[in-house]
Order: structure tokens, then sequence, then C-alpha cells
């Protein structure tokens, strides 16, 4: 049987760029796909390219052994293709119904909308597929992993036979990453034929049929789980050896840095977000917050930070009570903060990738006097800070969106770690890096913890905490539920705390 | 829908190109359309603009009507119109080149200035206008670039001519060079505190800058109304205010009947100042870091409430000014009329300079030309004046909305630069 889906030659260049370089891909029936890259590989472009929001230069696309032309995303469902992108296109105050049916209502008498006919036709997706969800609910009630339900069904409900899906998993919790997989497996058994673009290496060797790595815009190889291994794989997606496990040196501790003392911090609706945390960091030490998204880190980072009022409780840094301070006081105790979203809190992207090197130090000598700003100055500062923390940018004067995830990452870390720091925040570091970035910016923390930095370390994936941290805390529901020594933290005990089910023996930890 | 997925994968872009200076204006990372874009809305402006010269001029119209038995009649009658109607705008706005011509050989025979006084008199006239457009232009860029839509210009303006006026009139016995300055300081200080007050409550209660200068602009007129009835009436009871003292003019540049004044300058000096503000200061950069992502402001430890009420208050107070200069340069006494809505257009004035200091003096001009055109073209043209109104509305719609220039002109699709005019609601 041919090939349900073949891309032959694909190449797409846009000014000053090849992204995509003469892609051979096939897609069998009922196969499932993995695309593999660093950002800036192609693989976005290339199932744009294949969903029709970009032409090819050169190449075909070939479905069921017939070359298409797809034009737009309509020639694309035409085809029978579907897309899930990583960034919802759901309407949150419509139901599940209304942004199912939007596009291709189904109406009575032409006129009159009949969501009773579109949810009967959901409910049957639903229950053939496995994806559960409720055709009433409104979409803004409806938990992350929900509203991917909602996608698939979407395009499903277009009668999709290739189902493309961008980074599913990044917004998801490892339960819902489980059912995800279910789901996959699902729509496989009932003919329909899958890829995923990923940077995770563990799920492309837990669920897909075949991988192909895609690296500077060319087919870098193509494998099976069987084959491959997380260190075979990173090396085809980078051209070189990837470290994947990182070598720590034991910690070497000195002062307390961070001090906090029964921490009560509210969140946006007024509930209580952190409920009575304490915890310690001293000098050279990595301490880790591992817990499920949700569960009150972003809110005690935000208090640490000066960035949220305190209910009540107590935070100092270096000895100074800090419960009240300003942001910028915080920062100039010498904390540094590398926030979990950065273009939304770290960087202004609009601005050139200059001014966001000195975002928080501009107002100071040597790069300002008085009111007036030294330009020279700041132009000298961050041009070093480029060469020293390898930032891909082929002019600081260029706008910050025009770099790559990883390296808007780098501009933040090159700024925060060219001050004296005695302490730093990195609230998911390494969020939707690729593998690169993740390995530069893993060294760089523990760079900074052997220089004597306190560390706190907050992500919800697990490996990264485990890898890095020296003690380990879990939190859940804004309680730390217990810290320990980071040898004796292993995947199962930690999975169970961050799912609230307290260990035989122990209360509420005090730090 | 492909800028998105380009953007969280988007390859670095290849070395910039030297940028001219009117490029570095207009253009925003090296999108060259976007310089484009006001010289093509412009142009349209001028088709269109004839187009509807001809429609509505009757004897074009029956002219048309009779197409077929004399084409060529139809055509002719068409063209001249509107060559008449732009000859006369073109004219209105830098004068007669004979009147000129004629004028400097009067000059250089008999050394007799007036007639190239009067010669030059449309070019005077322009620039007059022009003064107060760009003083509220920069107030509204000011505000869009801290991210904020003062549509309470209008109302600044008021209070600024009402307070300098005031100031004008009621001290007496001053040298000029106290007077001047404290009037111009008066009207300033009157649009900066018109400014704070919305600042202050968006700062303090989130409440939505859009309503709340506009409202003060009413109060700003009722204001008005009420002093120039009552306690700054003039003594005979008109509604305006009483002559202000010489001490307080601003001087006009050349002998009458140019009314060319000062302000003209100091408007130029105010641009100069807003662009150093806010590219080579802290404070100015802190304004645009609230306009850009007011949360990356706030992790960078910028106060942003404060920032807020700062913005509005600079803008306010460019505001105030270009009210104040108007007064103190043109009719010093404050009435009613003394505005013909600039601070209204002064927003279509900062979109098309893309909030930047250089582009808002050039839209100026092309207003304070066009506007001194327009009488003119009506007297001589015999066409209306709203002509010109609709001209400028259409520059601002193709400047507003680039999708259609693009559509017309089959341009690249035009990038998303603007970020900070475009600040959306809430």
């Amino acid at each position: 049987m041919p090939p349900v889906l073949a891309l032959r030659g694909i190449t797409k260049s846009f000014p000053g760029v090849l992204a995509n370089d003469n892609i051979d891909l096939t897609l069998n029936q009922g196969e499932i796909l993995a695309l593999l890259g660093e950002n800036g590989a192609g693989k976005t472009t290339l199932m744009n390219i294949l969903y029709g929001l970009y032409t090819p230069d050169e190449g075909e696309i070939i479905i069921r052994g017939q070359e298409v032309d797809i034009h737009d995303s309509n020639d694309a469902i035409e085809q029978g293709i579907g897309m899930v992108h990583q960034h919802f296109m759901l309407v949150p105050v419509f139901t599940v119904t209304e942004n199912v049916m939007l596009g291709v209502e189904s109406t009575r008498a032409g006129v009159f909308l009949d969501r009773k006919t579109a949810a009967k036709r959901i409910q049957g997706i639903s229950s053939r597929f496995g994806l559960q969800v409720d055709p009433n609910a409104l979409i803004e009630d409806l938990p992350v992993g929900v509203q991917q339900r909602v996608e698939i069904i979407k395009i499903l409900y277009r009668e999709a036979e290739i189902l493309i899906f961008d980074e599913p998993t990044a917004v998801l919790t490892p339960q819902e990453v489980e059912e995800l997989f279910k789901v996959f497996r699902s729509l496989v058994d009932q003919g329909k034929s899958l890829i995923f673009i990923t940077h995770k290496l563990k799920e492309v060797l837990a669920i897909a049929d075949r991988i192909a790595v895609l690296r500077d815009g060319r087919l870098a190889g193509v494998a099976t789980p069987k084959e491959a291994t997380e260190a075979s794989l990173a090396k085809m997606m980078v051209g070189r050896e990837v470290i994947l496990r990182v070598d720590k040196k034991p910690p070497q501790l000195g002062e307390v840095v961070l001090e906090v003392e029964d921490l009560k911090v509210q969140d946006e609706r007024g509930l209580g977000a952190v409920d009575g945390v304490s915890l310690q960091v001293r000098e050279g030490e990595i301490l880790g917050i591992a817990g499920v998204q949700g569960n009150g880190q972003t809110e005690l980072v935000e208090a640490l930070t000066g960035l949220r009022k305190i209910e009540s409780g107590m935070v100092k840094i270096l000895g100074k009570d800090t419960s009240h301070a300003l942001p910028r006081e915080i920062t100039e105790a010498g904390t540094a903060h590398v926030p979990e979203d950065r273009q939304r809190d770290g960087l202004i992207l609009s601005f050139p990738v200059l001014d966001n090197l000195v975002l928080n130090t501009y107002y100071r000598p040597p790069f300002a006097k008085g009111i007036s700003l030294k330009h020279d100055e700041i132009k000298k500062a961050g041009e070093e800070r480029v060469q020293l923390f390898d930032i891909r940018t082929p002019s600081v004067f260029l706008p910050t969106s025009n770099l790559s995830g990883g390296n808007q990452q780098k501009v933040i870390v090159a700024r925060e770690f060219s001050r004296p720091i005695k302490f730093l925040i990195a609230s998911q570091p390494t969020r939707g890096l690729d593998i690169g970035s993740i390995e530069y910016i893993h060294g760089r923390i523990l760079q900074k913890r052997d220089e004597g930095c306190a560390v706190l370390l907050v992500s919800p994936e697990l490996d990264e905490i485990m890898s890095l941290s020296d003690r380990i805390a879990v939190m859940f529901e804004g309680k730390i539920l217990a810290i320990m020594p980071a040898d004796e933290a292993t995947k199962e005990r930690l999975g169970l705390l961050m799912a609230g089910i307290q260990e035989k023996g122990t209360a509420a930890v005090v730090a | 829908m492909s800028e998105k997925s380009a953007a969280s994968e988007t390859p670095e872009a290849p070395a910039e190109p030297k940028r001219n200076f009117l490029q570095r204006i207009f253009v925003r990372s090296g999108k060259s359309s976007s310089l484009l874009l006001p010289i093509l809305a412009v142009f349209s402006a001028i088709v269109i603009g004839a187009i509807i010269i001809a429609v509505s001029t009757p004897d074009v119209l029956s002219a048309w009507k009779g197409f077929f038995q004399d084409p060529l009649g139809a055509l002719s009658i068409t063209w001249i119109t509107v060559r008449d109607a732009y000859v006369a705008i073109l004219e209105g706005s830098f004068g007669q080149p004979t009147r000129i011509v004629k004028a400097f050989g009067t000059w250089r025979a008999t050394g007799e200035t007036r007639p190239l006084l009067d010669a030059f008199r449309p070019l005077g006239e322009s620039l007059v206008l022009t003064t107060p457009y760009i003083f509220a232009g920069l107030a509204v860029a000011l505000g869009f670039r801290g991210g904020l839509f003062n549509i309470g210009v209008e109302g600044q303006l008021f209070v600024g001519g009402l307070a300098s006026a005031l100031v004008g009139y009621s001290l007496k016995n001053l040298p000029w060079y106290v007077h001047l300055p404290l009037a111009l300081l008066a009207g300033i200080a009157a649009g900066a505190i018109w400014g704070a007050i919305p600042g202050f409550l968006k700062a303090r209660t989130g409440a939505h800058e859009v309503i709340n200068t506009i409202m003060m602009n009413y109060i700003a007129f009722r204001l008005t109304d009420y002093l120039l009835i009552g306690p700054m009436s003039r003594p005979d009871g008109m509604p305006m205010t009483p002559l202000i003292r010489p001490s307080a003019y601003l001087p006009t540049l050349f002998p009458a009947p140019m009314r060319v004044h000062f302000g003209f300058f100091l408007s130029l000096a105010m641009a100069g100042l807003v662009y150093w503000f806010l590219w080579k200061t802290t404070l100015g950069m802190e304004v645009r870091m609230v306009g850009a992502n007011p949360k990356a402001a706030r992790y960078s430890g910028v106060r942003v409430s404060w920032i807020t009420v700062l913005t509005l208050a600079l803008s306010g107070a460019l505001g105030g000014l270009a009210g104040a200069c108007q007064i103190l340069g043109v009719d010093h006494q404050m009435v009613r009329t003394f505005s013909p809505g600039y601070g209204f257009d002064s927003i279509a004035l900062a979109l098309l300079g893309n909030s930047h200091p250089v582009g808002v003096v050039l839209a100026s001009l092309l207003f304070g030309f066009m506007r001194a055109g327009a009488a003119r073209m009506q007297s001589l043209a015999n066409v209306p004046v709203e002509i010109i109104r609709i001209l400028q509305a259409i520059v601002i719609i193709f400047v507003a909305a680039p999708e259609i220039m693009r559509g017309i002109y089959r341009l690249k699709a035009i990038r998303k630069g603007e970020e900070a005019i475009k600040r959306g609601w809430g």
C-alpha cells in the first residue's frame, strides 16, 4: 500500500534563511510519525506547508499516490489533513459545540443554527475515539487537557484522516499526557495517521512508530524507537554529542540567603494560592520545587520577587526583610529572576536585543548618568554579553522578537547573570527550548551554584528538577508537602507527592 | 496565521541593511513597506479627491451626461476642474509662483518688502496652521508611545489657552522675558493637570483613559464657556477674554501681514525634546517600556502607576502648550472658536507619523499646508473646503488600515510593526 502521505523535495526559504531544504518524508497509513528537531530546524515550517499556510518553493505533496496542490488551509482540510496547533484556536466564551461547528455550521432551513445535530455528531466522535467532553461546556471552564480534546474533535469533525499535532504535550500534566497517548492509539486503531512535532525525547520513544529528525532545514535521519536512544536522537538533532545528564559536584554550602516563614499569598481571585510555605536556601545549593503547574508555584515566585502582595508571613533575602519590598529593591539586593513566561514578563519583544540586555539595569551607572542614557556604554555591554553568552543574532539592534526561543532565553540569562547576584530564582527556565539550549541553561545554572549563588528552581519537569537540584521540595495546593535531599528522591516518590498523597508519618514540612 | 506559526520558529533574520534617516522613522525592523505606506496613502487620497471633486462639480457632471456627443469636452472639463482645484490648494499653501517672482523683482528694484511679504503670506499661513498641529500631534504620539490613548488633547488645548490668556491679560507691567515664559508655563501647567487627572484615575482604578480624557474635554469646553461669559470675559460682555498684553505675545518672525510666530520654532524644539526624552533618557525608556509591555516593565522594576500618570501629564502639557502658543502667538485672546479641532486631528497625525516626533512634524506640515490651501481652493476654484477634510480622512483611513493599501497596490504583506499605537482596548 502506498504511504498515505509523501512529501518530496520540499524546499522553502524566507528572506535570508533556507527553512526547508529538499525534504523527503513519508507517512504510512495508521502510523504515528514523530517529527523531532531544535527550534529553527524547520519542523513547524514543514507542517505549515502541509497545512496550506505556506506554499513551498519546490517540491510536491502526494496524498495516497496523487499529487495535490494545497494553497490554503481549506484545501488541506479537503484533502483530509487536520492540524492541532500548540496555541489553541478556541473561543473561550463559546461552548464546545459552537467551537467545533464554527465555520461548518449545521443549520435548519439554512438560517438557524442547529446545535443539536452538531452536538450529536460530537458525541459520536467522542465515544469513537475516547475523547470525553461535554458538548455544552464553555471552553473557558475546561482544563487545558480537555480543551486539547476539543481541538482534536474539531479536526475529526471535518473528517481529517491525517492529523498533525504541534507540541501537543507542552501544556499537559503527566497524567494528561498518558490520556493523550491513549487517544493517539485509539485514533490510529481506527485508521487515522498521525504526525506529531515535539522536542521531548522520552515521549517520542514511548509513543512513536517512526521518528524523523530535522536539523537546519534538512532531514538528519529517520529511526525507530527500537533502534534509537535518547542520546542517539539528541545527537541527530544537534549534530554532536549532547550531555543529557549533568555532572554535579557536591554542594559547597554557605550562609542562608533566602528565608521564607509561613508565607501566605492570594491569587487574582482572592483564594489562597500559597498556604503557609516555609523554606530556606543556602549559598551554593539548588533547591528545586517540583509540582504540577497551578499549585501555587507561580504566586510563590511572584511574592518572592515583589510582584505580588503577601498576605502574611515573612521573606528575608540576605538577612533583609523583603516581604513588602518593591521589585527593584529586591533586584538591587542581588536577586536574579528568570521568569516562567519569558515573552510576557522577561522581555519586551518589540525592543531591540540591546535594550532587553539591560532591561532592569538601564537606570544605573554606567548605563545612565542621572536621567540621560549612555548609549555607548549600553552598546558595549550588550555586545560583550552577546559574545559571552553565545546569543545568536545578526545584530543587537534587531527586535528581540526575531530571536528563537532559546536565544531569547539566553538574553534573559545574559542580563540576569551579568550582575553580581547572590540569589537566583529560575522559573521553568527551559520551557519550550530545544536540547542545545537546555544543555546550555542547565550548565549556566550549575555554574552559578558553584560560584556560591543560592538557587531556587521551580519547574514542572521532574527530569530537570531531579538532575539539577541538591534538595527537592514538592508543592501541592499551596503547601510544601515534603523536602528531601536529591539522592533520596525517586520519580515514584515525587510523583505521589505531586498528586497530593502525603507520605506516612509526615506532616506539612518546616524547612 | 502564517506570521503566528513563523514567530514561534523564526530563523534569525539576515543582517540589517544600512537605513537612512526617514526609513528609521517609519520603519520597524527593516520592513521598507512602512515608509511606502504614508506616501501611497497621500497619493491615493489625491486620486480619490480628484474623483470626488469632479463628481461634485455640476458643470463636470453635465458634461459627462453628454459624453457620447462630446467625449473630449467631458474629459477636458474634468481635467480643468481638478487641475484648478489642486493648483488652488498649492497656491493657497505655498503661494503663487508668478507673484513671488514679481515681488522679488520689486524688492530688488525698489527695496519694498511689502509685496514680498504678501506673496509669501500663504506659506506663512501654512506654518501658522502647522504649529498647533505639531504640539498636539506630539502630545498624542507621546501618549501612544506610553501605551495610552490621549483623546483629550482638545480639552488640554482649551485649558492651556485659558490659563495662558489669563496670565497674559491680567498681569501688568512685566517685561516680556518674564511675562511670556510665565504665560507659556501657565498653559503647560494647565494642560499637565488636565492630563494628569485621567492618568491618576487610570493608575489607581484602571479606568480607561479614552473615556476619561473625552470627559475632561467636555469639562474643559463648558469651563471655557462659563469663564468666557463670566469671570474672564471682556468688560463689554462679549464672550471672549480681554486682549493679552503685548509683553506676553509670542513674537512674529516677520512683519505684517505674515503671522508666523515664534511658536513655530518652539514646536520644532519640542519635537526634538520629545525625541530626546523618549529615546535618550531613563524616564523616557520607562514610558516606552510600559507602552510596549507593562508586565515586563513591572518585572523590570518600573513603577507603572507613576509612569502612567507622568505620561499623561506630559502629554497634557504638550496639549496645553498647543493652546497657549495659539493664543499667545495668533489670537492674542481666548475665544470659544479658537480651535477648529486641532486636538482631534492630532490623533490622525500621530498615527500618520508613526508616533515618532519627526513623523509627527512631517504629518503636521502636510495637514497644515492642506488646510491653508483649502480656503483658497474654495474661493478660487469654487470647490467646497470639505473636500480637504475628505482628503485628510482618506489619508487617515489608508494609514490606519494598511491592508486596504496592500490590496490595492498588491504590496507584500505589511507586517505588524506598530504595537505601541495599536494597543487594544483594556
